[in-house]
């Protein structure tokens, strides 16, 4: 099996560094940033922290570079799917292509260019450290179903699925992979902006009540988002807040877009909140919270 | 009449070196050192008006001589202290406040039982030293009694800083004029804090789903409900005065951006707290004012 990461990232780096370690699936990694890639080819991928990992994948910025694939996992940040499937989609005409990216719209934006694509959401975090260095922070499970305008069939789905396990990346195939999605995303919606925004880490976050308590108007409206499309959340996003926020597993987290802000770098709001608001339109479902902080944190991007 | 303005920020100075081109002005400043340079050099006005006036700077109470209008400029944080200062004295003053928010009078009231005046001011400036304030924006400052105070004393006072050459008008009732402001600052100052955006033409910017100034205008009509509820009429609808001030060319930063930028204590409290307090006191529904209100008193949590 050939598998290519598609933006090789902190998340696109503990794909590629673990399914690496197995001998029947030859990795690549694509990735713009040419120190880490060289870094890559030079010394491996180090992953540390969660889990001690040297994987030797094959990186390259050139994408006219990538062979033919079977399957493709993007996990670029949000607004850089399109460019990113763009330059890619050679590789995967006869493959399929999941993404294990945040927010909403990233199947869309890579159904443009290929035959399959495959839903997936991710939970794993970590941050690139240096150049072929990846802090790997929490562990967690990743989720793979269809992308229903586009489906994969299910036997490939369960291949891919099945291959990321064994490399030490717990994943379920599933018929329905919405709901994990939508979990995620209010997760995220409901809480990294307001890290953004404050300045907080996520236990200091949940620790304020007042604060905690716009973090739960925020997770209702996202809820009533999705079930007027009829999706079935596969658990309470309230409960990972809950969950996150223990000493023991997130409590000293800066959000990811905390660091986005703090580094002035464009951040996922447009595809969780402004998603939410998004869906919530076309669904007749009114979101003024998450409207208030989508625009929020574009304020915020443009007073840089 | 003999003034006295406690607090020399920038508002503080614009009213004592006016004034004390028309009458004997002291001023209390909080640091011994900002008294003796006011007392060695005067106090400079530049921008709109160019003059240099003599001034009797104390930082110690006890040096004020007496006094007939007081005038408490200080932020809205610094009032409890200010009335403080002057508890037991100034039997002839009376005093006026001019703070954002709501409450600076029921704080002065708890430490003497001088007439009061309301203020609101408009007015604005910067100060490039401590005896030096630039004349920016020479918007009008209104007055208004408070409690028994005869509306005659609200008038001499208006007409001696009209005399001084500020802009200033006595009106009966203070509430419209204070709400309006107050529901001005909520929504502005907050969202500036947030953003870190200078009250600029995002402000009013209504095109895109994810533009500012739908935020802006929903944060207005929610304060206009809380005053209606309260049986203010406002003086002025915020929304435009929003989108006047962003017309004007040159972006004001608000108060409460620069407090967050230097990590300082806001004005959040008398402000939006206020605004939020009286929501709730009435029964209104206040989302969007209650989230910005919870958010920048995180961020003033974050610095600890």
């Amino acid at each position: 099996m050939r598998v290519c990461i598609v933006g090789c990232g902190a998340v696109g780096s503990l794909f590629a560094a673990n399914l690496a370690g197995l001998d029947d699936v030859e990795v690549w990694a694509y990735d713009l940033a040419e120190d880490h890639v060289d870094a890559i080819n030079r010394d491996g991928l180090h992953l540390s922290g969660a889990g001690e990992v040297v994987g030797r994948p094959r990186a390259t910025s050139d994408a006219s570079a990538l062979p033919a694939c079977d399957f493709g996992i993007v996990a670029t940040k949000a607004m850089h799917t399109a460019a990113a499937i763009a330059a890619t989609a050679h590789a995967f005409a006869e493959g399929a292509v999941a993404t294990v990216q945040n927010g909403l719209g990233n199947e869309e934006a890579i159904a443009e260019h290929v035959p399959r694509v495959i839903r997936g959401t991710t939970f794993p975090a970590g941050k690139i450290v240096a150049p072929g260095h990846v802090q790997w922070d929490v562990k967690g499970d990743t989720t793979f179903g269809p992308f229903e305008p586009l489906p994969t069939p299910a036997a490939d789905i369960a291949r891919l699925s099945e291959a990321c396990t064994r490399a030490g990346m717990p994943s379920t195939a599933v018929a329905d992979a919405r709901g994990p999605q939508w979990r995620k995303v209010i997760f995220n919606a409901s809480t990294n902006p307001i890290g953004a925004l404050t300045g907080l880490t996520h236990g200091r976050v949940c620790e304020d009540k007042a604060l905690r308590a716009l973090v739960t108007g925020l997770v209702d409206e996202g809820k009533a988002v999705a079930a007027a499309q009829g999706i079935a959340l596969d658990a309470d996003p309230e409960d990972l807040i809950d969950h996150a926020a223990r000493p023991d597993v997130a409590y000293d987290h800066k959000a990811s877009m905390l660091q986005d802000v703090e580094a002035r770098r464009t951040t996922e709001i447009d595809y969780l909140n402004g998603g939410i608001v998004r869906f919530g339109e076309e669904h007749g479902v009114e979101t003024p919270l998450n409207r208030a902080i989508w625009a929020l944190v574009k304020g915020l991007e443009r007073s840089w | 009449m003999r003034a006295c303005v406690v607090g020399a920020g920038s508002i503080g100075s614009l009213f004592a070196a006016h004034l004390a081109t028309v009458a004997p002005v002291s001023v209390l400043t909080r640091r011994p050192e900002h008294a003796r340079l006011l007392n060695e050099q005067g106090l400079r006005v530049s921008g709109r008006h160019d003059f240099t006036a003599r001034v009797t700077a104390a930082s110690d109470p006890a040096e004020l001589p007496e006094f007939d209008l007081g005038i408490v400029a200080t932020k809205a944080t610094g009032v409890e202290a200010a009335a403080e200062s002057l508890a037991g004295r100034f039997p002839s003053a009376t005093v006026m406040t001019v703070q954002n928010g709501l409450g600076a009078e029921e704080i002065v009231r708890a430490h003497g039982d001088w007439p009061l005046v309301s203020g609101v001011t408009f007015m604005s400036g910067t100060k490039h030293s401590d005896a030096h304030v630039e004349y920016i924006l020479d918007t009008p400052t209104w007055l208004g009694p408070y409690g028994g105070t005869p509306f005659e004393r609200v008038q001499e006072i208006a007409r001696l800083l009209v005399e001084s050459g500020l802009q200033a008008e006595a009106l009966p009732d203070l509430l419209p004029a204070q709400w309006s402001k107050l529901i001005f600052n909520a929504t502005v100052n907050g969202v500036a804090a947030l953003t870190g955006l200078p009250h600029d033409q995002h402000f009013a910017a209504e095109e895109g789903l994810g533009d500012l100034g739908h935020l802006v205008h929903a944060l207005v009509d929610e304060g206009k409900r809380v005053a209606a509820a309260a049986g203010v009429e406002l003086h002025d609808d915020p929304w435009e005065m929003n989108v006047l001030a962003t017309k004007r060319g040159s972006a004001h930063y608000p108060s409460m951006l620069e407090d967050v930028e230097a990590r300082r204590p806001t004005e959040v409290e008398l402000i939006n707290g206020a605004l939020v307090r009286e929501a709730d006191r009435l029964g209104v529904e206040a989302p969007l004012q209650t989230a910005v209100y919870r958010l920048v008193r995180a961020r003033e949590d974050s610095y600890r």
